[in-house]
C-alpha cells in the first residue's frame, strides 16, 4: 500500500493543469454556465473543472487538433458518460485521420474499466462500422462476459456484430459453454434463441433438438426459470404446443415425482390452455388447469396469488361455458 | 392491515427462498447471498416488532431523513457525482419528484432557480443537454420536461422552446421508426419513450414524428414476454416499462402480446424478498419497484380498456404488501435516501424509484376507483404518481392542460 501511495502522490506532483500548460496559453478557458443560481451543483475536483473549462473552449471554437484530441482523452477519463466529449472525439478522429486500430485498443481499455456505460460501447460500435472490420469483437465481448456473463451492453454489441458481419458460426457452442458454467444465465438462453431464430429458425428438426436439449437442463434443475421460459418460447413458434411428442408425459412424470417447481406447474397450465384453445379438450382439462392455478396461488407461489387467480378466472370465463353448455 | 410477512410468518417466508435443486452456480450463489442479507434485515425487524408489540408492525418511512438528504442534493452534490455531470436534469427530476412524493412544496424562489437552471441546459437547436454547454440528448430532455412540469409554474412551462423541441425530437427518429438518443448516438427503446413523453406532455406530438415507432417497439418484445432494448436482446425491466408506456402514448398498445407480458412481469416479483428483479434469474433491486411494478398500472389500464372481464378491479396484480415490506425494511438508509438492496450505498436515482414504487403500491387508482393500501402508519403515505409520466397526477394534468391551449408548433 505504501508503494501505491507513493506512486499516487508523485503522479499528483507531475500533473500540470491545462491553465498552467504553455502550449495552451492561446486558449481562453470557458467556465460552465450554470447561471446565477446553480442547483444540483457538483463539487468538481480542481482537475475536473480545469479539463472541462478547456474542453468547452475547444468545443466552442471547434478546434480540430492533436492537442484537442488529447484533451478529450482526459475528459472521458474523468467522466466516461459525457456523450458530448465522445461525439467530439469522433469528429476529431475523422478530421485528423487518426489510426482507428489504435483507437479500438484505447476503447478496449476504457470499456474494461467501465463495462456498464452506454457511451463507451457506442464509441466502439462506430469504430467497428468505420473500419468495417469486426475481427476482434467476438473475443473482446467474450472477455467482458467472462467478468460478468450478463452484461447487457456486451451482449447487445455482440448481437449487433454477429448480425452485421454474419458471425453465426460457433455462437451456439459459445452459448453451450456459458450454460455449462451457469445454467441460470438467462442472457445465454436469450442468445440461444437469438442465434436459432436468425439461422435455421425453429424448423421441425431444430425444434426437436432444442426441446430435448432444454428438457435435459430442466431435469437437472426444475426450479430454473430460464430453461422453462426458453422451452415455452421455442414451442410458441408453433401453432400448437401441447401435442409436441412426449411433452405432457415429461411434465406429468416430474409432477408425479413430487417436483413442485412453480415453473413446472405454470408450464402445465400453459399446455392445458393450449389444448383448450384448440377445442380438442374436455372438462377435465379445465379442471386440471384451475386446480394447478389454485395450488400456485395458495401454496407454491403465494407472492403471485393475484396473478394466478386472474389466470384461473380468465380460463374459466373463456372455456367454462363450452364445457357446461 | 396485515402485518409484514417477516412479522406474521417468518418461518413460512423462509420456505420461499431459492431452491437450487442441488446444482450450485454463480447465479444461485449470488441469489443466496442476497437472500441472506435481506433475511437478516427481515429477522432484525421481526425481533424489533416482537418487542414493540401490536403498535409497531410496520417500519416507518423516515420522511424527515429522506427530506434532508434530498434538500441537500438539490443544492449541492459531492465530487462522486462527477460521473453524472452529463445527467444533471435527471438529478433535478429524481430529487423534485421524490420531494413531491413526500408531500414537500418547493418555495417559489427555489422553483424559479431550478427552472432557470434547466433553461441553461436547453440547446439552441432544441432539446436539453445533461449540463449547460453540452449537446442535446433525449434522456435529459425527458428529465428536463418532467422537472419543469413537476415545478408546474408558468415560468417553468415557458422555459420550453416547443418549436425547437419539436424539430429536435423529429430529427432523432431514424428510418426504422426507432429513436437515437442524441446526434450520432445509440439507438434503443429508451429513446422512443423519452421522445413520446416529451412530445405528449408539451403538446408537440404529431403522428408523422413517430411513423413506424410503435411497430419498432413491438419488435423488441422477447420470447419471454418482456421487452428488450433492441430486437433480439433479453427482456429487461427498464426497457419493458419504456416500451409499454410508449405504446400506450402512441395509441398502439394492441401491438403488445399482453398475456405474455403479464406473465413475465408478474414473475419478476421475488418470492422471498418481495421486491422486483430486472431480468430472469437476476437479483432484486429497489429501482425496479418502479420500472417493473410501475408497469402493472399501465397493463391494468390496457386490460381495463379492452374490457377484460377477469380483471380484478380492486387492486393491481402484484403483491403490494410484499413490495412495501421490501422497500421499508431493506431499502432505507438510516441517514436518509433509499437504495438498491441491503449493503448498497444510497443515491438519488434509487431514492426516486423506490419512492415511486412505494407510492403506486400504496394507491390503487383508476378512472372510477381510489383504494389505499398504505402499510404502516399514516405517515408512511406518499402522494400519488402518474403511472405513465411518473410525475404527480395533478402536475401531469396541469401541464397537459397548459400546453393544450398553445398552438401546435409548425414544422420547419
Amino acid at each position: 500500500m505504501a508503494a501505491d501511495d507513493d506512486v499516487e502522490s508523485s503522479s499528483e506532483e507531475i500533473y500540470v493543469f491545462f491553465k498552467d500548460r504553455p502550449e495552451w496559453k492561446d486558449v481562453v478557458p470557458v467556465q460552465q454556465d450554470d447561471g446565477p443560481h446553480a442547483v444540483v451543483r457538483i463539487a468538481y475536483s480542481e482537475r475536473f473543472q480545469d479539463v472541462y473549462d478547456y474542453f468547452r473552449a475547444v468545443l466552442k471554437s471547434n478546434e480540430m487538433s492533436e492537442r484537442a484530441f488529447e484533451l478529450t482523452t482526459e475528459a472521458t477519463e474523468l467522466n466516461p458518460a459525457n456523450y458530448t466529449v465522445w461525439h467530439y472525439r469522433r469528429e476529431l478522429l475523422k478530421a485528423l485521420n487518426k489510426d482507428l486500430a489504435a483507437e479500438l485498443e484505447y476503447i478496449s481499455e476504457v470499456i474494461q474499466d467501465h463495462p456498464k456505460n452506454y457511451q463507451v460501447w457506442h464509441h466502439r460500435r462506430v469504430l467497428v462500422e468505420w473500419m468495417n472490420n469486426a475481427d476482434k469483437e467476438l473475443d473482446f465481448t467474450s472477455l467482458i462476459l467472462r467478468l460478468d456473463a450478463k452484461n447487457y451492453h456486451a451482449w447487445s454489441h455482440r448481437q449487433w456484430v454477429i448480425q452485421t458481419f454474419n458471425f453465426w458460426d460457433g455462437e451456439l457452442e459459445f452459448v453451450d459453454n456459458l450454460l455449462d458454467e451457469d445454467l441460470r444465465n438467462n442472457s445465454a438462453w436469450n442468445q440461444r434463441y437469438f442465434v436459432i431464430s436468425n439461422t435455421t429458425e425453429f424448423d421441425d428438426a431444430t425444434l426437436a433438438h432444442e426441446v430435448t436439449y432444454t428438457k435435459g437442463f430442466i431435469q437437472k434443475a426444475p426450479n430454473n426459470e430460464s430453461s422453462w421460459n426458453y422451452l415455452k418460447g421455442i414451442l410458441s413458434t408453433k401453432d400448437k404446443m401441447y401435442d409436441f411428442p412426449g411433452l405432457e408425459e415429461f411434465c406429468q412424470m416430474m409432477y408425479n415425482k413430487n417436483i413442485k417447481s412453480p415453473y413446472l406447474l405454470a408450464f402445465m397450465i400453459d399446455l392445458c390452455e393450449d389444448k383448450l384453445e384448440s377445442a380438442e379438450s374436455d372438462a377435465a382439462t379445465l379442471t386440471k388447469a384451475t386446480e394447478l392455478c389454485n395450488l400456485l396461488a395458495e401454496t407454491i407461489d403465494p407472492i403471485r396469488r393475484k396473478y394466478w387467480n386472474y389466470f384461473k378466472r380468465k380460463l374459466t370465463m373463456r372455456f367454462g361455458q363450452e364445457q357446461t353448455g | 392491515m396485515a402485518a409484514p410477512r417477516c412479522v406474521e410468518n417468518f418461518a413460512g417466508l423462509e420456505s420461499q427462498k431459492l431452491v437450487d435443486d442441488g446444482i450450485s452456480s454463480l447465479s444461485s450463489q449470488e441469489q443466496e447471498s442476497v437472500e441472506e442479507s435481506v433475511g437478516q434485515k427481515f429477522s432484525l425487524f421481526h425481533q424489533w416488532a416482537e418487542r414493540e408489540g401490536e403498535d409497531f408492525k410496520w417500519p416507518p418511512l423516515n420522511k424527515e431523513k429522506h427530506l434532508h438528504y434530498l434538500h441537500k442534493g438539490l443544492h449541492h452534490l459531492p465530487e462522486g457525482y462527477e460521473c453524472l455531470d452529463a445527467s444533471r436534469p435527471w438529478i433535478c427530476y429524481w430529487i423534485l419528484h421524490s420531494l413531491y412524493l413526500l408531500g414537500e412544496k418547493i418555495p417559489e424562489e427555489q422553483s424559479s432557480r431550478i427552472a432557470q437552471f434547466i433553461g441553461k441546459c436547453q440547446c439552441p437547436d432544441g432539446g436539453f443537454a445533461g449540463s449547460p454547454n453540452q449537446q442535446a440528448h433525449l434522456a435529459p430532455t425527458y428529465a428536463a420536461v418532467l422537472t419543469l412540469c413537476t415545478l408546474g409554474t408558468e415560468e417553468a412551462y415557458r422555459i420550453i422552446n416547443r418549436e425547437t423541441l419539436r424539430s429536435f425530437l423529429s430529427s432523432m427518429r431514424s428510418s426504422t421508426g426507432a429513436f437515437t438518443m442524441h446526434k450520432g448516438g445509440e439507438i434503443d427503446v429508451r429513446g422512443a419513450y423519452c421522445a413520446v413523453v416529451a412530445a405528449r406532455l408539451t403538446n408537440v406530438y404529431q403522428p408523422e414524428m413517430f411513423e413506424g415507432t410503435a411497430e419498432w417497439i413491438a419488435s423488441c418484445q422477447s420470447y419471454e414476454g418482456g421487452f428488450a432494448g433492441q430486437c433480439g436482446m433479453e427482456a429487461h425491466g427498464g426497457y419493458t416499462f419504456c416500451s409499454i408506456a410508449a405504446l400506450v402514448l402512441l395509441g398502439h398498445e394492441r401491438l403488445c402480446d399482453m398475456q405474455a407480458l403479464l406473465r413475465w412481469l408478474s414473475q419478476r416479483q421475488m418470492r422471498f424478498e418481495g421486491g422486483f428483479q430486472g431480468r430472469t434469474n437476476k437479483l432484486v433491486d429497489g429501482c425496479y419497484s418502479f420500472w417493473q411494478a410501475g408497469a402493472f398500472p399501465v397493463v391494468h389500464g390496457i386490460l381495463s380498456k379492452q374490457h377484460d372481464p377477469a380483471l380484478d378491479t380492486s387492486s393491481w396484480m402484484f403483491n403490494e404488501d410484499a413490495l412495501q415490506e421490501y422497500i421499508l425494511v431493506c431499502c432505507q438508509n438510516l441517514n436518509g435516501g433509499l437504495l438498491d438492496k441491503p449493503g448498497k450505498p444510497r443515491d438519488y436515482y434509487h431514492t426516486c424509484y423506490c419512492l415511486s414504487g412505494l407510492s403506486l403500491a400504496q394507491h390503487f387508482l383508476t378512472d372510477n376507483m381510489n383504494v389505499k393500501y398504505v402499510m404502516g402508519g399514516e405517515g408512511n403515505e406518499l402522494q400519488m404518481t402518474h403511472p405513465i409520466f411518473n410525475i404527480g397526477l395533478q402536475s401531469a394534468e396541469d401541464a397537459l392542460q397548459f400546453f393544450s391551449k398553445l398552438p401546435l408548433p409548425s414544422s420547419r
